[in-house]
């Protein structure tokens, strides 16, 4: 039988370090809804969120009161809609139609955010997936809570270079156009190499072709518990702390699992994954820039510090992979800046540079995330930041992932603030050599040798 | 039978216990085990107790015990007990 020191353990966890989980994302397919006509689309992917989602928030109100466990989000992610609108959509204002829709069916079913307005354009791009990333700057300017996601390469394909110039561009437009909100639209929208089909993330979480009708994804956190656990183990050699970590991935990870398989059941609908990460929030102690330093680091970003998330990366994994009985979305430790107080000190000090950031991005999910640049920083240099990461990921086998914010009106040594989750960010500096004529060559990267691995 | 453990933690005081089992007297919850200790010089006491008979929700039981625990100036939680078993037993 359980005794009283386990059930202190697990309640500490919940109300001392931060333990909860991010997420329960329900998985729509919108495959059904497909039409030629604009309002009947509307109409019928506007009723088949409602419908499957309704009872959504109110099951995770009642997990969370069941086990006392805080579930923070409850959101919903759809078919890439560039593949929904195509027929219907004959502009890109015809799919900022769509994006309202998904929008209103989100905020009508009480969810945090509804993901999957989106393009998977990682070799080409069709006529619809244009309009849709043109759509992008109004969609996101004019919704509240939806997210947007654009798949521009992978380990298969290569790069798709004209996408990532058209990126560049689509986002500085996208900050244009919230600027009055320290261009919040960005924090809204991320570019993939390598995009899950399963991610219960944000903005990354769209629902895959592959994926059944409807499915339960469930995303755990648990940055506080790591730190914690380590506390407990300072000065003791790399076993102990890789055995501690992995000890605690499993536990933070059983509780999403359990969380998962109610949810599942409760609403009837196939439990599909539980991506194992660690989800920083700007709340004091639920950072992992803090795991790093308890690791031994000053600062994130001090030598050392890719090495570090590489091992605690890897040993979360481990950790959570017996703990689930299917892990999949993007699984590992996150490393937004904006939504983690402790990379905000470490870019505030000068600990930690874009550069050493992308590095760090080599060994752990997902990419460049929430950083903000300055407003003038050209559209080309965006691209260029682009390619490096999906680089990265193609070369990799990987997800990567860029979610950057050139803030309007902003420049280093200011700092944007994006409210709740998202947190707030300190502007940071960017190379200013350009790579204007590397971006402007046009085409494609081609895929890379799977052989020949050094 | 359906477990669920019930936890107080807060400054030790008398007739904890005899408010807390009352309650759960009034709801037919019955009690399979107590434990207690001092933990960091603050008063941990578990119960196991079966919600099976119970006939108010979940909820509603939770929200009352921790208004109990208001009352007497403890904290006071009600939680199924999967959530434990998943974390501390493969």
């Amino acid at each position: 039988m359980i005794n009283i020191f386990e059930v202190k353990e697990t309640n500490d966890m919940v109300e001392k370090e931060n333990l909860d989980v991010r997420t329960i994302t329900m998985g729509i397919s919108l495959l059904d809804c497909i039409d030629s006509d604009l309002d009947r689309l509307n109409e019928k992917i506007y009723n088949k969120i409602t419908t499957l989602a309704k009872d959504l928030v109110k099951t995770g109100e009642y997990i969370e009161a069941e086990y006392g466990i805080p579930i923070v989000n409850k959101r919903i992610s759809v078919t890439p809609i560039a593949l929904v609108g195509g027929s219907a959509c004959k502009s890109a204002d015809d799919f900022v139609t769509i994006a309202k829709t998904l929008d209103r069916a989100r905020a009508a079913v009480g969810a945090s955010f509804i993901g999957g307005y989106s393009a998977l354009v990682s070799k080409g791009m069709t006529k619809a997936d244009e309009l849709l990333i043109r759509s992008l700057p109004k969609a996101l300017a004019q919704t509240e809570l939806m997210c947007s996601s654009v798949n521009l390469g992978s380990t298969k394909t290569g790069i798709n270079m004209d996408a990532v110039k058209l990126m560049g561009e689509i986002i500085k437009e996208t900050a244009e156009l919230t600027k009055e909100k320290d261009s919040f639209g960005c924090t809204k929208l991320v570019v993939f190499c390598n995009a899950p089909d399963d991610n219960p993330f944000m903005a990354g979480a769209f629902h895959g072709v592959t994926e059944a009708d409807s499915i339960i994804n469930v995303g755990v956190s648990g940055p506080g518990v790591v730190k914690c656990a380590l506390e407990k183990v300072r000065g003791e050699s790399f076993e102990v702390l890789c055995e501690t970590i992995k000890k605690t991935a499993f536990k933070v990870t059983r509780v999403g699992q359990l969380v998962a398989k109610e949810a599942s059941r409760l609403l009837n609908v196939p439990f599909g994954i539980v991506d194992l990460s660690l989800a920083p929030t700007p709340a004091i102690g639920d950072s992992v820039a803090d795991i790093l330093c308890e690791i031994g680091l000053e600062r994130a970003g001090a030598p050392g510090t890719t090495a570090a998330l590489a091992l605690l990366n890897d040993q979360v994994k481990k950790g959570g992979l017996m703990a689930s009985s299917y892990v999949g979305g993007l699984s590992g430790a996150f490393i937004p800046v904006s939504e983690d107080q402790g990379m905000i000190d470490a870019v505030r000090e000068g600990a930690l540079t874009l550069e050493k950031l992308e590095a760090m991005t080599c060994v752990c999910s997902v990419g460049l995330d929430m950083i903000a640049i300055p407003g003038d920083t050209k559209a080309t240099t965006i691209s260029g930041i682009i390619a490096d990461e999906l680089a990265i990921g193609m070369i990799n086998q990987k997800t990567t992932a860029v979610r950057i914010i050139p803030v309007v009106g902003k420049k280093v040594g200011d700092e944007a603030e994006f409210g709740g989750l998202l947190g707030y960010a300190p502007i940071m500096p960017v190379n200013s050599f350009s790579c204007d004529a590397f971006v402007n060559r046009g085409g494609r990267i081609p895929a890379p040798v799977h052989s020949f691995k050094n | 039978m359906k477990k669920a453990i019930i936890t107080v933690v807060g400054k030790d005081t008398v007739g904890i216990i005899a408010k807390v089992c009352t309650y759960l007297a009034e709801q037919t919850i019955n009690i399979l085990d107590i434990s207690q200790t001092i933990v960091d010089g603050y008063f941990n006491m578990m119960m196991v107790v079966d919600i099976a008979a119970l006939t108010a929700d979940f909820q509603t039981v939770s929200n009352s015990l921790a208004k109990l625990g208001e009352d007497i100036g403890v904290i006071i939680k009600i939680q199924r007990e999967d959530i434990f078993n998943q974390m501390h037993r493969i």
